[in-house]
């Protein structure tokens, strides 16, 4: 049998692609550098987080740093600065960590600062924010910190009042001891408490939850929401320096092409146009490197923006300029029809659909699509001779910091990276490339500079989620029992974008919801036939899992309707008994990168939140005429999510959607409040790439250039009503991911409800004009 | 040279009239408030008000402004507690938050206009500025809430 490898453990995604070499950095190691600080200049200790659970943390490019003298000062006035590692692009990150360590070292929240660290994993640990990781990975290393915290400051309190640390209690923002009624604010202890040693982590008490003050209440609002009403908050696009000139890039329009020539003497005509020059590029593949092209210089960016209008530019478009996405989805669909590479293998799938009373077949097809966060890519770079400094949107602070010094050709120690917030991520601001071509503009213009891409940029270059066919056949036996399930997945692989020759999917691809496939079916067959890529691959918000949830639950959709039964029990009937999915026949099962014994495939968790849908979701209930019911559950991001869509379809094929219900498993949680927000918006973007996403091809160019021609969901088709529902987590559960999957579950359950409303079967996506009668 | 008032303040411009009043803002004025999302005004993310309406500052040009009074929305209310911004905050509608200071302009200048919109007016008005996080439900319940007092 073939089985594929898994790659090497990368950074995020990345490093599951491709093997960055180890820059060893000198530690040149700071304080919060706040006067009289509980945190002064200490070295780094590099800690294994204790917890009930073990999550793949310590397996992430350099681990997890537990030290509360790195993440926490205090200082004399009491204020409590906590340093947030993470990339904060909507999922209230920034807040929700911090918000752990101050429950832990019972810190008043409302004397806490938060203080975004630089791009430095030496200093912070693991800062890629992406893969939904940032709190099952953080949540104890968090309560850790606080904690230690909180013993530094009893231990200092007990000192000066002479009494055994026992007798004293840290409680809301001071250390009290009871028997004498005296106690000491954090501020006043901050000097004595930063001379205390850090205790180790197994002598730590973390708090009984039944104490929480802040965690799991939801009351808590995001630290940055005053200064984003306000528009104080500043994103990448707002940082401005002295001298600082502005640039817009104009790129090679086919993926791998090349600049022939150009002509700048027009656009230096243009009022406020102060340079026009070639931007180094790479040749393609070359993972998050630029694509080169011809910069306009400018002392503002609607004048750069407007030089760029008046190049005259010849490219040399290369090996992709025939790419065609109508030619492409025929030849992935041609792909399915024939065995490939085995990736799961359970009895005889052949045999079983040979024997199959009836044999249900369906083949799906999901489009490449383009993030567009709202605010499109762009950076800041200040290069001085060997030194540079950038300012950024990124979701991988620490890999920037690697692929800016590996750029420019100096020491990781003299690359600066300031993390602004971010105006929305998705995936796509885990790939630098627009961090390096300012760094590269700005050494050789010898000033600051700001690259802004234009949102024709950022549609037309994007690394853009792939494109697939999912062919699904399911054999069933006289009583309608599925007893075969062959699955082929066609699809070019991220692995693409970091090396020639890719043409099979990863392991971290291949265990988004296609090898991991928990329904109860005797005879199980995965297949990956090749796909070459001839565009940038990049993860997209929750990246392969929405071909797949489309694709198996549209068949169970199928299904139920082949064989007379309700959607829901036929999920059900699917998912079978409760159970641990064993998966012994795929080698180097990805889950999520984590431990399998922490974060097992629990149908019993599966059938909970399809259960707790329907019952809330008031699932079967009646609706009007044109209306229909659809539901979908689907894991990723090792959390159980299941949806259920109301649709109405109009006479002319409009469709509106009355209500969306949600229930999400997502085990032990730090802010609901931001988990409903999380899952609102991922109703949003599931009904706009059901609806509308699509990036096409044509002679190697992207056909779309802007909102118009690739729309987003507007307030005015926006879902009635979300209504979300948390599954109440069990005493160990241990966290999983919020960011991302809600996505999945959303698309085959609105096509069900359209099936349900209309009879019409969706295969596709988009939905588009196919309603359209 | 081409003068104009933003957030009760003079500013003058000598250089290219076409350009747009949001890269004037942003970059020759220096406020960063007002977001560049599309520069085709499909996404709204530029809103600003211009005597008492909203427009897109992404395809107005510092000459269409002369002479005119540009509201931002650092200029909104001069502690950041106007209705718009107080419901927002009581809602927590925002995400990222990038698109949200046109959201706020824009419905602003829709309670300006209509100071009890229904539902299906508030949709209707701010269906011209694109949410990426998909905040919605809570700009439409914020709106709502500014409208009927905070």
């Amino acid at each position: 049998m073939n089985i594929i490898a898994a790659p090497p453990r990368l950074r995020g995604f990345e490093r599951h692609v491709i093997k960055v070499e180890n820059v060893s950095r000198r530690s040149i190691l700071k304080g919060l550098g706040i006067a009289g600080s509980f945190v002064l200049a200490a070295p780094i200790m590099s800690r294994p987080a204790l917890a009930a659970y073990k999550t793949g943390a310590g397996e992430m490019p350099h681990g997890v740093v537990v030290d509360p003298r790195v993440f926490v000062a205090v200082a004399p006035d009491g204020i409590v600065t906590i340093v947030a590692h993470r990339s904060e692009m909507g999922t209230g990150v920034r807040t929700s960590l911090p918000l752990v360590v101050a429950e832990e070292m019972e810190a008043d929240w409302s004397r806490v600062k938060v203080q975004q660290a630089h791009g430095d994993e030496v200093r912070y640990g693991n800062q890629d924010t992406d893969g939904s990781r940032s709190t099952r990975h953080y949540l104890v290393p968090m309560r850790q910190i606080g904690a230690s915290a909180r013993a530094m400051l009893e231990s200092a309190a007990a000192k000066r009042l002479g009494v055994p640390v026992a007798e004293v209690k840290a409680s809301n923002h001071e250390v009290v001891h009871a028997a004498s009624g005296r106690r000491i604010g954090f501020g006043d202890l901050a000097a004595d408490a930063a001379k205390e040693s850090v205790p180790s982590i197994s002598s730590l008490k973390l708090k009984d939850p039944k104490d929480f003050r802040y965690l799991g209440k939801g009351e808590i609002s995001i630290v940055d929401l005053r200064d984003i009403t306000t528009g104080a908050a500043q994103y990448g696009a707002d940082v401005r320096l002295p001298g600082m000139k502005y640039a817009v890039i104009t790129r090679p329009p086919v993926t791998g092409g090349k600049l022939v020539s150009f002509d700048g003497a027009e656009a230096m005509k243009v009022s406020g146009v102060e340079k026009v020059m070639e931007v180094k590029g790479w040749p393609w593949p070359s993972k998050f490197q630029p694509l080169g092209g011809v910069a306009v210089i400018a002392r503002n960016t609607g004048a750069a923006i407007k030089g760029r209008d008046a190049l005259k530019i010849v490219w040399d478009d290369g090996a992709n300029a025939k790419y065609d996405s109508v030619a492409y989805r025929a030849e992935l669909e041609e792909a399915t029809r024939k065995p490939g590479l085995v990736v799961r293998k359970e009895g005889d799938v052949d045999a079983a659909l040979k024997s199959a009373d009836k044999v249900i077949t369906g083949e799906y097809y999901a489009p490449h699509l383009a993030h567009v966060s709202m605010e499109p890519p762009v950076a800041v770079a200040d290069v001085k001779g060997d030194k540079a400094e950038i300012w950024a949107p990124v979701q991988s602070p620490g890999g920037t910091r690697e692929d800016v010094a590996k750029t420019l050709g100096i020491p990781e120690d003299n690359v600066t990276i300031n993390v602004t917030l971010l105006g929305g991520g998705f995936g796509r601001k885990s790939k630098c490339d627009y961090a390096l071509e300012a760094a590269l503009l700005s050494k050789e213009l010898g000033a600051p500079v700001k690259v802004q891409w234009t949102r024709e940029d950022d549609v037309q270059h994007d690394f853009l989620h792939t494109v697939s066919v999912e062919r699904i056949e399911a054999g069933l036996d006289k009583n309608g029992k599925v007893i075969a399930w062959r699955h082929r997945s066609a699809a070019p692989s991220i692995g693409s974008t970091f090396g020639p020759g890719a043409v099979h999917q990863l392991g971290l691809e291949l265990g988004m919801g296609f090898v991991d496939m928990p329904f109860e079916i005797a005879n199980v067959q995965c297949e990956n036939p090749e796909a070459v890529a001839h565009t940038r691959i990049g993860w997209f918000r929750s990246v392969s899992n929405i071909p797949r949830a489309f694709a198996i639950q549209s068949m169970v959709g199928e299904l139920a309707h082949a064989t007379g039964r309700d959607q829901k029990d036929m999920l059900l009937e699917l998912i079978g008994s409760p159970r641990i999915l064993k998966l012994d026949s795929v080698k180097d099962y990805w889950n999520n990168g984590e431990p399998y014994d922490s974060y097992p495939i629990d149908t019993a968790r599966l059938r909970r939140a399809v259960e707790l849908v329907a019952e809330k979701g008031e699932w079967g209930r009646s609706v009007p005429k044109g209306h229909g019911l659809g539901i979908a559950v689907h894991r990723s991001f090792v959390s159980y999510i299941a949806t259920i869509v109301e649709v109405a379809v109009d006479d002319k094929g409009k469709l509106t959607v009355p209500r969306v219900d949600t229930a999400i498993d997502c085990g032990t949680y730090i802010n609901p409040e931001r988990i409903q927000s999380q899952i609102e918006g991922t109703a949003i973007m599931g009904l706009s790439l059901a609806k509308y996403g699509e990036i096409t091809f044509k002679d190697g160019k992207v056909q779309q250039k802007n909102f118009d021609d690739f729309p987003v969901v507007r307030m005015d088709e926006a879902p009635l009503v979300t209504n979300v529902y948390i599954v109440p987590p069990g005493p160990d559960t241990p966290p999983s991911g919020v960011g991302e999957p809600g996505v999945p579950p959303f698309a085959p359950a609105l096509t069900n409800a359209i099936f349900a409303a209309t009879g019409k079967r969706i295969r596709a996506l988009p939905i588009g004009k196919q309603l359209e009668t | 040279m081409i003068k104009l008032k933003i957030n009760g303040q003079e500013h003058s411009w000598d250089g290219d009239p076409d350009l747009s009043l949001l890269w004037f803002i942003r970059d020759e004025v220096g406020m960063t408030g007002t977001k560049f999302g599309c520069g085709q005004a499909l996404c709204g993310a530029c809103t600003v008000i211009m005597d008492k309406e909203a427009i897109r500052s992404c395809i107005t040009s510092v000459s269409d402004a002369s002479g005119r009074e540009v509201t931002t929305i650092e200029g909104l209310h001069p502690t950041g507690d106007h209705a718009v911004q107080k419901a927002w905050r009581q809602v927590n509608v925002p995400q990222c938050g990038f698109c949200q200071a046109g959201q706020i302009m824009q419905a602003a200048a829709l309670l300006m206009d209509n100071p009890k919109p229904s539902h299906d007016q508030i949709r209707e008005a701010m269906s011209g500025n694109i949410c990426r996080c998909g905040c919605y439900q809570r700009i439409e319940n914020a709106v709502h809430l500014a409208s009927t007092g905070v």
